[in-house]
């Protein structure tokens, strides 16, 4: 499958999702300039972590008016698979490609660490290789991961499967306790009403090597690339 | 050839009065008029002064320096460039070093940090070297003082706000807090990054006629006299030096770093060097000066934030994000092109010359026109007095208070700040960006993998300055002892050592005597270990009204391993396997955070074998290489106790352990909770016993079987019977409930 990694000034996980992409699962992925406007081809779209523009003003709040954006919206407009993690769920959301916005976390500070994600939907193209219910452990690193959207949508967004992960403990169970940055609903991904838009905070990208924690995150691209196919 | 610089309209004049409040002293004034034959100009003054400040200069410190050992066979870059480098082999060269920014932290905790963090980083990447992982020692008052809160916020914040900005992970750390630093807190931070041997960068400019470039952020008016502030105590007006603390852009600095890298491999650039303290008057006479060379300055050409900065504003500026670059003659184009692509100015402000003058010119006139080497290698180097105080700190008669009973002792140290998990901390940091970090912050020391090979790195910065302060030499031996043994515990062999040396003013002798001694332990430590010193940076005057810190070197050590696979970690893995501990000294109460919090005093420190810790580490390693070790772990503050209960502490499901000391329920303080003897704890599969026993026999250090590894989670030693779960409780809670205000 043919990926494309989108690098803004300030990204920061760029290269390690190539690196999951290429060199561990030897897909077919290249970096894609902020400042170009071709996706050169490819089947999916990755917006990976970091400070974009250095998000001064707002996470994601200047990205979205990159010239690469324009072509991302078009590209998901037209039914393209767009997956954003960290801060590109942050940029999605900016760009109003996915509901909802991503606000400082609870604890005011940033935070690194594993945590315990339960798939509320495993048939969207993201999540395909797994299954509802699956629990998946990956890092978060963010000081603005509490994800917030008004009542209304997010009933309307759990009646229609939009909730693609939520923060759990170990047991599945989910609680004030284990909602690390005081998301709404514990929500930690969420997709667009047609499945190709995809966000979320954790990095599946930094969760794809035993030696380095865990594989769980090689799950969210599998069931990607299973999906082109 | 010769024109007389002018002064500007409005300028002050130079005299000895100014040169005194620049912190130049008569005699140094006097020998600046001396050397340029005239009295210099308000520019030159201010030039002169930073350039002559202990922090630029090393003015008390250089002579000592020469001593540290800095050569091996693994070394490719000793003292001398922005940082050193140590062959990891497979062809990558590691480039690291740690820095001070002490000074700055104290005044502006958030930005004092951040830019310590940012100025280290471009340390390593003017080498050519992609940073790939940061370290921090810090050191604040006790918990109590009121201003800790605010510091520990502050400076925690600044650390995480630009490191986690840049994208170079943030993997080791050590924190403590102590009344010795209420005043003055310490702020270490450590740099490595990882170039293809051959291609690194220099700080030495070559070529008259080639182009200098300014790249990165424009000039403003932060941190005038920023490297003057580092060089001076701190008095009731410190607040008021807030202005001469630098404000910190990560977003640029991430910008910088790659563009930098790029351009480096254009190889258009002959020499690059960061623009930090003393910023554009340093790395402007540093870079000639090391080449032999001249350079001349259009400063009216230097990128500003705003208009009517002066001549003297613009070389004093520590504005951050900024490198200067000397490019080969005829490929500034090429080198512009790189910069533009990442949006930072790439601007040509003067050129190499031959005639070892240091010239600024403003509109075409010279402001300033200097002999290069009066600022950079010829600055005033002093053989400063030194003496051992006349009342030495050691062994005062116990004040024997009522000792506590054992296991509530052990429950009070795994509560105290400085034993207890550290993870509201590096919970704030990120440390799995690059994909490298095999184990991360919370262990004895880090360990990274080289990506396209199988070896490894491990990590450790340590200090003891409690130690320190009862015997500045033996405390400095101990502290690289520790942190090789910490990377010797992860299974790697300690290659490179740098070094960040906290003391007070060095005008007091006993001062001067602290640092000596320090340096010499340094040095002997370094010897044992093969371990040379690369790189390094020493911090005086952090003192306060006459009050100066205890003596804090801080010691870095990188450690490298064959096969990552091999790694050990310090948590105990399966039940039934053997306890051992192997240790070299005798363990004591003195310096010890036991005697610290139970206020117990009249031991003093037991003596070093280096020949025994080389051992020790040499068997760690070759434990590890051959698969024989399950778990190793350090004993440090709180002591053998302290440390079991550490080792069942494994993130994956937490076990007990089953030990016994001396004679049943004869135990005494010190066999619980001593430190200082250079101890480690292994645990073992029973059938590799007899093998490791061997494998330690053979370097003359007994292995001692004192228990096992059980299923239980409780903690059992002697007379302590405790859970482990609700030991851990009481780690992970200690800093987050003090800061709750639960305390």
């Amino acid at each position: 499958m043919k990926w494309g990694v989108v690098r803004f000034p300030g990204s920061l996980d760029d290269g390690d999702a190539l690196y999951a992409l290429a060199d561990v699962m030897g897909q077919d992925a290249r970096i894609l300039w902020h400042k170009d406007e071709s996706l050169g081809g490819v089947e999916c779209v990755l917006l990976p972590g970091g400070f974009s523009y250095g998000d001064y003003l707002r996470t994601g709040a200047i990205a979205r008016f990159s010239p690469i954006m324009k072509s991302v919206a078009k590209f998901a407009a037209d039914g393209g698979l767009v997956i954003g993690t960290c801060n590109g769920f942050q940029i999605l959301c900016e760009a109003h490609l996915l509901p909802g916005a991503l606000t400082r976390n609870r604890s005011l500070s940033f935070i690194c660490e594993r945590v315990w994600l339960r798939v509320e939907n495993a048939s969207t193209p993201f999540t395909r290789a797994t299954k509802q219910g699956d629990l998946l452990r990956l890092p978060i690193k963010h000081g603005e991961g509490l994800y917030v959207a008004p009542e209304d949508e997010l009933r309307q967004m759990e009646e229609r499967g939009q909730v693609i992960l939520r923060y759990v403990d170990a047991d599945g169970r989910e609680s004030d306790a284990v909602n690390p940055n005081g998301s709404m609903r514990s929500i930690a991904g969420v997709a667009n009403e047609r499945f190709n838009v995809f966000g979320l905070m954790p990095h599946p990208e930094h969760a794809v090597e035993a030696m380095l924690g865990g594989v769980d995150g090689l799950k969210i691209f599998q069931s990607i690339a299973g999906t082109a196919r | 050839m010769n024109e007389r610089p002018v002064s500007l309209a409005g300028e002050p004049k130079a005299d000895i009065e100014k040169a005194r409040a620049f912190g130049l002293t008569p005699d140094e004034y006097r020998k600046i008029e001396q050397i340029i034959g005239r009295t210099p100009t308000y520019t030159e003054l201010g030039v002169f002064s930073v350039m002559w400040s202990e922090h630029c200069s090393y003015k008390s410190s250089r002579r000592h320096l020469r001593k540290l050992p800095s050569k091996s066979e693994l070394v490719v870059q000793g003292p001398g460039e922005n940082a050193g480098a140590i062959d990891v082999g497979d062809g990558w060269a590691a480039v690291f070093k740690i820095e001070s920014h002490n000074h700055p932290s104290f005044v502006e905790p958030y930005q004092g940090a951040a830019t310590g963090v940012g100025g280290i980083l471009r340390d390593i990447f003017t080498m050519g070297a992609r940073p790939v992982a940061s370290m921090n020692s810090l050191k604040f008052g006790s918990f109590e003082h009121p201003r800790t809160r605010y510091l520990l916020g502050g400076v925690v914040g600044g650390i995480g706000g630009y490191g986690n900005c840049v994208g170079v992970p943030t993997v080791a750390g050590e924190v403590m807090f102590d009344t010795a630093y209420n005043a003055n807190i310490l702020v270490n931070a450590f740099c490595l990054g990882l170039v293809r041997k051959g291609e690194m960068m220099s700080a030495k400019a070559r070529g008259v006629g080639n182009p200098v470039l300014y790249v990165g952020s424009a000039t403003g008016r932060d941190g005038i006299h920023g490297a003057s502030m580092a060089s001076a105590e701190f008095d009731k007006e410190s607040e008021a030096k807030r202005p001469a603390v630098q404000v910190g852009d990560p977003f640029t600095e991430k910008l910088l770093i790659e563009a930098c890298l790029e351009a480096g491999k254009t190889g258009a650039i002959v020499a690059i060097q960061d623009m930090g303290a003393a910023g554009l008057t340093s790395s402007s006479s540093e870079m000639p000066s090391h080449g032999g060379l001249g350079i001349e300055l259009d400063l009216d050409q230097v990128p500003l934030r705003e208009a009517g900065l002066t001549p003297y504003e613009i070389l004093l500026s520590e504005s951050q994000e900024r490198m200067l670059i000397v490019a080969k003659r005829g490929r500034e184009a090429e080198l512009q092109a790189v910069f533009e692509k990442w949006d930072l100015h790439a601007v040509v402000i003067g050129r190499i010359t031959d005639d070892q003058r240091w010239r600024a010119r403003w509109h075409g006139q010279v402001v300033a026109d200097i002999p290069i080497g009066a600022l950079a290698d010829d600055a005033p180097v002093y053989d400063r007095p030194a003496a051992a105080p006349k009342t030495q700190p050691t062994v005062k008669p116990s004040i024997s208070e009522k000792r506590p009973e054992t296991a509530k002792a052990l429950r009070a140290l795994l509560d105290s700040p400085n034993v207890a998990s550290k993870k509201w901390v590096y919970r704030q940091y990120d440390s799995i960006v690059q994909s490298n970090t095999v184990l991360g912050p919370g262990s004895d020391a880090a360990v990274l993998r080289i990506k396209g090979s199988r070896r490894a790195m491990a990590l450790k910065v340590d200090s003891n300055p409690r130690a320190c302060a009862l015997d500045p030499y033996l405390g400095a031996v101990g502290v690289v002892c520790e942190a090789a043994r910490n990377v010797a515990c992860a299974g790697a062999r300690p290659v490179g050592i740098t070094n960040c040396l906290n003391y007070g003013n060095p005008e007091r002798p006993e001062v001067m005597w602290q640092f000596i001694r320090g340096v010499e332990g340094l040095r002997d430590a370094s010897l044992a270990f093969g371990a040379p010193v690369v790189s390094g940076n020493v911090s005086f005057y952090n003192e306060t009204e006459g009050h100066a810190i205890t003596p804090t070197p801080t010691i870095a050590v990188l450690g490298v391993m064959i096969d990552v696979a091999k790694h050990v970690t310090q948590f105990f893995k399966n039940a039934g396997d053997a306890i051992a501990i192997v240790r070299t000294g005798k363990p004591s109460l003195a310096a010890s955070e036991y005697a610290a919090l139970f206020r117990i005093d009249g031991e003093s420190l037991g003596a070093i074998d280096l020949a025994r810790e080389a051992a020790l580490i040499d068997g760690l390693v070759e434990g590890a290489e051959q698969g024989l070790i399950r778990s190793a772990h350090d004993i440090a503050e709180g002591g053998l106790a302290v440390a079991l209960a550490e080792a069942c502490f494994n993130p994956r499901a937490i076990l007990g352990a089953e030990v016994e000391l001396g004679r049943a329920g004869n135990a005494a303080a010190v066999d619980f909770f001593g430190e200082g003897a250079s101890t480690v704890i292994l645990a073992i599969a029973p059938g590799d016993v007899a093998r490791v026993e061997k494998l330690f026999a053979r370097r003359g250090l007994e292995l001692a079987l004192v228990g096992k590894v059980i299923a239980e989670p409780r903690l059992k030693i002697g007379s302590i019977d405790e859970s482990v779960s609700e030991l851990q409780r009481i780690y992970e809670d200690a800093i987050p409930r003090r800061l709750r205000g639960g305390d």
